[in-house]
């Protein structure tokens, strides 16, 4: 070992290169050292994208629906065969009486209740005061307001279709129809994927660049082994490119898992340019890199390192990237709050680039904040590591 | 012996700097700010209208639609190109367009269409807002067809909104943040405590000990316990006086809180037993806890999940948790409608608990 050591520096004395190398070397031998760490870093994107790409969503589909028609007539059999055929809502049960209502919400199983007036169909053409009563469980306000919008828009398409035909029969005018031809713009199938992948691909690259980098290079000093790297004839500029570049590999392998796992298995495409998201993806990961030496400035221990960047660096990640929680539903001071995480331009430049396809000139804003971003805090931190030098 | 081992943890858990400050601050932090951050009300949808019509039902219906209250115009480009472009830009999230002949043909054949485009890149928003435009779509067709003569019945679905009829996504979202906060305290502080020892080299000195590998378990799980039900009084002190929202059976609340923070312990300690060093610990229980929380139905709806992720949500504790959360807050149920999360809370807790004494080694 001592012999090794001793040729690899008097080699490094000739050129600054295999003395470099020599030291990438050996962080990669730290990482790979703990198997469980590595696994996890390598699987979790996969089982993340996997489960979240076809797990997450927010499509409304199967709502469990009760009926309560004390009618019985023609139309409200034709409206209640409508409801139930439609993909939206499967026909739970048939209740008898008002009290029964409350009953079938508590016991969790039923979402919407539709609820038909006393002789229907006589009432709905002769005195005008027919009606439908839709309950809606609103605990979830955003599923509530959706599936009670669709179930209204399909009660009302089949009231107009059997006032046709009264009308017609009669010999009357026909009703007008406005049919809405809905076409959902760059995720036809309303994927929770979409807006998740450029999420997942910010929040695993954080945790790679910044978590794990800040960790290790605090680690060093904590067992006191940066004393000694700090000797070596190695300028502390090259100690510090030496212990990211692993973690930069890392980023790339799995920015690339990610991607083709997105584009394989989970069917969303690339659609813009592949060279400006991958431009991107490395101008975040040099944010991130800076990031973690930035963090590892500041702190002296490990468990300190974890939850500075856990609390600091991956939770704003998590929650004001816009990746989880959209971020024009926040109050002010949190949107001027959410310029400040870099994730959130990189999710959003990501979308640009893969999922709606636009142009360089749109995500120049993006690329223009993140650059600054890198510059300024790689300035920081490197100056500061500096001082400490001295 | 029990006695001393919960001395020994509990001045272990105090004479730590750090993490009473954690307990106390994290959830009064998560309690004033996530609230905020986890709503997901969708407000200002902004509308593009592109009118090629120009006519008077044309401009009615142009009136209707940014009347409703419910978007924000954003623009009248004057072509749909012209609103691609402002959807690309991001400046407007759904394109209404009304094409030529709108109201000749309605005139005409009795019937016209309208083409909705959303930006469906956020699915709830897209969904949402062109469900919202069509039914507006669909009054102004009922309407017109009265002023034309026909019987029809103006107003025919009334919606009502039970248990959350103001729509307030906090009200949906802070019971569940209870869920989040027990799961990170009570199961990343269990997953970092034995490896931390073993890191130490104290857990050599118990081992020695003649003590019983189930109660050196216990003596881990109850201080945990405790800093469980801290954790939920202090954020239901604050949901009530910040919020204003109170569950209907406190008792309820406590009860599977306790049945809950068992279980997740227990899957703290589980992890603990199997890692070498913290930083493992750490990312196996981020690994863990990120999976579950994400699929527990407090992100997005599990009945819209595939049936195969439904099967699989039946195995995360958090699920059960987070439904009884939400249920004696939001609907006011109590411990009768909840029973069967009640069993599958014990089964949790037993399960995770006994695999946690098992999987403790005394001898290396």
């Amino acid at each position: 070992m001592m012999a090794k050591n001793n040729s690899q520096f008097s080699s490094a004395r000739g050129g600054l290169n295999s003395q470099f190398f020599a030291f990438v070397k050996k962080e990669f031998h730290h990482i790979l050292r703990d198997r469980r760490t590595i696994l996890i870093l390598l699987v979790m994107p996969i089982v993340q994208i996997i489960l979240f790409g076809f797990a997450i969503s927010n499509e409304v589909k199967d709502t469990p629906m009760a009926i309560l028609d004390t009618s019985k007539d023609e139309a409200t059999r034709q409206i209640t065969e409508q409801l139930a055929a439609s993909k939206f809502f499967t026909l739970v049960s048939e209740l008898h009486s008002t009290e029964e209502i409350e009953k079938a919400f508590q016991k969790g199983n039923v979402k919407l209740v539709v609820v038909f007036s006393d002789s229907f169909q006589h009432n709905q053409f002769h005195t005008g005061d027919a009606a439908v009563q839709i309950i809606a469980d609103a605990s979830d306000p955003n599923q509530a307001s959706t599936f009670t919008n669709y179930a209204s828009n399909i009660i009302n398409t089949a009231y107009l279709d059997l006032a046709s035909k009264a009308q017609n029969s009669s010999g009357n005018i026909r009703p007008l129809r406005i049919i809405p031809e809905i076409k959902m713009l760059y995720n036809p199938q309303m994927k929770g994927a979409y807006s998740f992948v450029p999420g997942v691909m910010g929040l695993v690259l954080v945790l790679i660049t910044a978590m794990m980098t800040s960790i290790s290079i605090v680690r060093e000093k904590e067992m006191g082994t940066m004393e000694v790297l700090l000797v070596s004839p190695m300028k502390p500029i090259h100690i510090i490119l030496a212990k990211i570049t692993p973690y930069f590999a890392l980023s790339i392998i799995n920015l690339i898992t990610i991607l083709l796992l997105s584009v394989f298995v989970l069917g969303v495409p690339i659609k813009g340019s592949l060279t400006l998201l991958i431009l991107l993806s490395l101008l975040f990961i040099f944010v991130g890199l800076s990031l973690g030496i930035m963090v590892s400035n500041i702190v002296k221990t490990q468990v300190a390192a974890m939850l500075i960047s856990g609390v600091v660096l991956i939770m704003p990640a998590m929650m004001l990237s816009g990746m989880m929680f959209p971020i024009e539903s926040m109050p002010k001071i949190l949107q001027w709050l959410s310029v400040i995480p870099p994730n959130r331009w990189y999710v959003d430049g990501v979308i640009k680039l893969m999922i709606q396809g636009v142009g360089f000139q749109f995500v120049i804003k993006e690329f223009v904040i993140l650059s600054f971003m890198a510059v300024l805090l790689m300035f920081v931190s490197l100056k500061r590591f500096s001082i400490r030098m001295n | 012996m029990l006695k001393f081992l919960l001395e020994k943890e509990f001045k272990q858990l105090f004479r730590n700097t750090f993490i009473p400050k954690l307990i106390i601050a994290m959830p009064i932090m998560v309690m004033l700010v996530f609230p905020w951050v986890t709503n997901q009300s969708i407000k200002n949808i902004q509308l593009s209208i592109v009118d090629y019509d120009h006519s008077s039902f044309s401009a009615r219906l142009t009136n209707k639609l940014t009347a409703s209250g419910f978007f924000k115009l954003a623009n009248y480009p004057a072509s749909s190109n012209e609103a691609m472009q402002s959807v690309e830009v991001g400046n407007s999230d759904v394109i209404f367009e009304i094409p030529l002949g709108f109201e000749k043909d309605l005139h005409q054949s009795g019937a016209a269409q309208v083409m909705i485009s959303p930006n469906a890149v956020n699915g709830v928003k897209g969904g949402l807002g062109s469900a919202y435009l069509a039914s507006i779509v669909n009054d102004f067709a009922v309407e017109l067809s009265a002023e034309q003569g026909n019987q029809m019945q103006l107003s025919l679905v009334h919606p009502q909104f039970k248990f959350n009829p103001t729509l307030d996504y906090k009200a949906f979202m802070i019971p569940a943040l209870f869920v989040m906060l027990l799961t990170l305290l009570t199961g990343f502080l269990p997953a970092l405590n034995i490896v931390g020892e073993k890191e130490l080299g104290t857990t050599e000195q118990l081992n020695v000990t003649p003590m019983n590998k189930a109660v050196f378990i216990l003596a881990k799980l109850i201080p945990y316990w405790i800093v469980g039900i801290l954790i939920l009084t202090i954020t239901m002190g604050l949901a009530s006086l910040i919020y204003g929202l109170n569950p209907a059976s406190y008792f309820t609340i406590y009860l599977y809180t306790i049945v809950y923070t068992l279980a997740v312990s227990g899957l703290g300690i589980i992890i603990s037993n199997y890692s070498d060093t913290m930083q493992q610990a750490m990312f196996v229980m981020f690994f863990f806890v990120l999976i579950i929380i994400l699929i527990s139905g407090l992100y997005t709806p599990v009945s819209s999940m595939p049936k195969w992720a439904q099967y699989i949500t039946a195995f995360n504790p958090l699920k059960y948790f987070m439904e009884v959360m939400r249920a004696v807050y939001l609907k006011g149920s109590g411990m009768r409608e909840l029973l069967p999360q009640f069993f599958a809370l014990c089964g949790f807790a037993v399960f995770f608990n006994v695999w946690a004494v098992l999987s403790y080694k005394k001898s290396q």
